[in-house]
């Protein structure tokens, strides 16, 4: 039962999933609508274990002294620190208390992990963390200068949580993003190897495609290198593109009816 | 008497070149140019009927142009459509504002009290009335109600389609199952000159339960089920299946093989894709081969996820493999993980992975998108042995570049198969082939036919959006 229910359900929602692409009618619309929101619901209640992961994993590496175990220090300060940014904004000109407030919330979360990863003096961090604590709902409480917003959009509008995120997180990810253009560079480089015949029309076509972008070329050059660029491009390489598609096509549609039918049992722990 | 005839020469000579507005007054130039305006011909055969293959709430309108468009008078300059509207609808938008207006206070609101609810709730039970009551009040054409313009189109275009939404909190609601009525108006360079065509109605739109336009892939999805049983049929009764070579997954035996004697780790990419992606369902099968592997081998093996539903999923098909493999203590829950759901940070986390643990192999099956190459060079600085497989187009190539094996495309899918060696699954694989040699028949008769101008051929296969 404990196998056959799971298939079951697969079996009714993936049929479902195949009808309701050839049934046009409101209802079909309404139950599939329907089901897209059970996979938000899903995912809400997933995205509380992958925190919960997160945290369990960076807890244990700090305890553990794995290399490089500050820098879990870090991803747990950035995670607790953009949840409180983005459920707290400023009421009016000033800020009040709230800075005193983030440092004694980090502190409280702070004193919980150290009571967690260390072997002696789990007292004292508990104690600790608890006067933090008292002292975060005190200020809490009392200062008005800026105010918990669980149900609207304005923690996202808090300048601390748009700081955060414009000034440190899209930097970083630009940056990340950037190193792809050097790795680029070194995956042509042996990409490009005249190894053998084939590594040769390789390279052939590679630098008639790259020469086409070439500003410095004479425009009758240029013309040859635009035109054989793209009959490269929209014939032998559209021609392999497209074998690709039509297997990766067929490839979906048998996994998808192995999985309806449950042939397919993989991704339930059975292969 | 000279003078005097000058004079009277010269002050009507003056009167004349002063005021020939005199002459001419405006109201008269209006009424000439007004009256050279001919009302044109009406529309004829207007034809309303309800939209094929949709979800309701949309007719298509047809008509035939009036005769002064582009000829005869040739003064029509576009078309005008008319629908009758119930007074009720007012109602109904009158409600909608209401309603729109009282969500939005309630949104803003720090707290919403027990008479905003109320209201609320009265509101909207007097919206759904008002709502149903529509098809009714369309009954009662033409009294209670007025023609209101839905849309204008050129001259020379004989078709419009009124397609309203299927959402009542909409402007836009066209309610299903009501009586419709249409007239088509030519209209004039002056919007005052203009001809009504006859009034068409009554015509009800609906939803369909089948959409015709995507019959040929009903077509093929039965062929494709059917091949598929077949071959599994045939290769239950055991007739044997070949299925060719796939050097990537032959290789990620060795692989974990290698890992375990340099004591390394494995480290597993799923990808980017949701568990809903069937790249990441097939690639969630092979990670149950290797973590099987990986737990006989007692082998250390890594999995960063980026999405908590494929961590849940893999977390539970490595604990199963393990279970398989005689050996459920060895499974420690930390072996699959979740990182984030940014793509660049979960880059980041796994290249530092790749930097800090050094694993022995790494094997990146599922969704990739630009973050392959980032991943595989990586990896290939670590000194990795690197298998691939996905079926992301674009990042093929770079897989194929910087990775030792690469599955391409649908060898992804065949993987699963080809590691279980089981019939039935060697038969959905099969069937996959002869689809692929169906496809590669049907593409060169076309080829032939369209060359012949022989377009029925090519129109079977063709499906509307």
């Amino acid at each position: 039962m404990k196998r056959q229910f799971p298939l079951f359900l697969v079996f009714i929602f993936g049929l479902f999933m195949v009808f309701q692409y050839f049934v046009p009618h409101e209802t079909s619309e309404w139950v599939y609508e329907f089901l897209l929101d059970w996979i938000l619901v899903i995912g809400i209640f997933a995205l509380a274990l992958g925190i919960w992961s997160l945290y369990k994993v960076s807890v244990d590496k700090i305890k553990t002294r794995k290399a490089n175990w500050g820098y879990s220090y870090v991803t747990l300060f950035g995670l607790f620190v953009m949840i409180l940014f983005g459920f707290t904004s400023q009421n009016g000109d000033s800020w009040g208390w709230y800075f005193i407030f983030v440092a004694t919330v980090m502190l409280t979360i702070g004193m919980v992990i150290q009571a967690m990863v260390s072997s002696g003096q789990k007292g004292l961090s508990l104690i600790l963390a608890g006067v933090f604590l008292v002292a975060s709902v005190l200020i809490g409480m009392f200062d008005n200068a800026w105010s918990f917003h669980f149900y609207t959009a304005e923690g996202l509008q808090n300048s601390m949580f748009r700081a955060f995120f414009d000034h440190i997180l899209i930097p970083i990810l630009s940056t990340m993003f950037s190193l792809l253009a050097f790795f680029i560079a070194s995956a042509a480089y042996r990409a490009f190897r005249a190894r053998n015949l084939l590594a040769s029309l390789l390279l052939l076509a590679a630098l008639i495609v790259m020469l086409r972008f070439n500003p410095y070329l004479s425009p009758i050059f240029g013309d040859y290198m635009a035109k054989t660029s793209n009959w490269l491009m929209n014939v032998p390489n559209m021609a392999a593109q497209r074998a690709i598609v039509i297997g990766i096509g067929l490839g979906i549609v048998a996994t998808a009816l192995k999985v309806i039918l449950g042939i397919e049992r993989g991704y339930m722990g059975k292969g | 008497m000279r003078h005097l005839l000058k004079l009277v020469i010269v002050v009507v000579l003056l009167a004349w070149v002063s005021s020939p507005a005199q002459t001419d007054p405006p109201a008269e130039v209006d009424s000439v140019e007004v009256a050279e305006v001919t009302p044109p011909g009406p529309v004829t055969s207007l034809s309303v009927t309800d939209k094929d293959n949709d979800h309701g709430h949309a007719t298509v309108l047809s008509w035939e142009a009036s005769v002064d468009d582009s000829t005869g008078l040739a003064n029509v300059i576009s078309y005008e459509i008319f629908r009758w509207v119930p007074f009720a609808m007012d109602h109904v938008d009158s409600l909608r504002g209401q309603l729109s207006g009282l969500r939005a206070e309630i949104a803003a609101a720090e707290d919403v009290t027990d008479e905003m609810e109320t209201r609320l709730d009265l509101l909207e039970a007097a919206f759904d009335a008002a709502i149903d009551n529509l098809p009714q009040a369309h009954g009662q054409y033409p009294q209670n109600g007025e023609w209101r313009s839905v849309g204008v189109v050129a001259s020379g275009v004989t078709a419009y389609g009124n397609t309203g939404t299927k959402e009542p909190t909409s402007a836009d609601y066209i309610p299903d199952y009501a009586d419709l009525y249409y007239r088509v108006d030519a209209v004039t360079a002056d919007p005052v000159v203009r001809t009504a065509s006859e009034v068409y109605g009554p015509v009800q739109c609906y939803g369909q339960w089948f959409n015709t336009d995507r019959s040929p892939v009903l077509v093929a999805v039965l062929a494709f089920g059917f091949f598929t049983l077949l071959f599994v049929t045939l290769a239950k009764k055991g007739t044997d299946l070949y299925v060719r070579p796939l050097a990537g997954i032959e290789a990620v035996d060795d692989a974990i093989g290698r890992a375990t004697e340099m004591g390394r780790p494995i480290l597993y990419v799923l990808g980017l894709g949701s568990a809903a992606d069937v790249a990441t369902i097939a690639s969630f099968t092979i990670l149950g081969r290797v973590a099987k592997r990986v737990a006989e081998y007692q082998t250390a093996l890594i999995v960063p996820t980026y999405e908590p539903i494929v961590m849940t999923v893999a977390q539970e098909v490595v604990k199963s493999s393990y279970l398989d493999a005689g050996r459920p203590d060895d499974f420690k829950e930390d072996t699959v993980f979740f990182v984030t759901q940014s793509q660049f940070a979960y880059v980041a986390a796994v290249n530092g992975i790749m930097l800090r643990e050094l694993p022995a192999t790494c094997i990146y099956m599922g969704k990739f998108f630009a973050e392959s190459l980032i991943l595989a060079e990586t990896g290939a600085l670590a000194g990795s042995i690197q298998i691939a497989g996905t079926d992301e187009i674009a990042q093929i190539p770079f897989f194929i570049v910087a990775c030792d094996y690469t599955l391409i495309g649908e060898e992804l899918y065949a993987a699963s198969a080809y590691l279980g060696r089981e019939p039935i699954l060697l038969g959905s694989l099969k069937a996959q082939d002869y689809a692929k040699a169906l496809v590669v028949a049907f593409s060169v008769i076309g080829l032939i036919f369209a060359n012949l101008e022989w377009t029925w051929f090519v129109d079977l296969f063709h499906v509307a959006n």
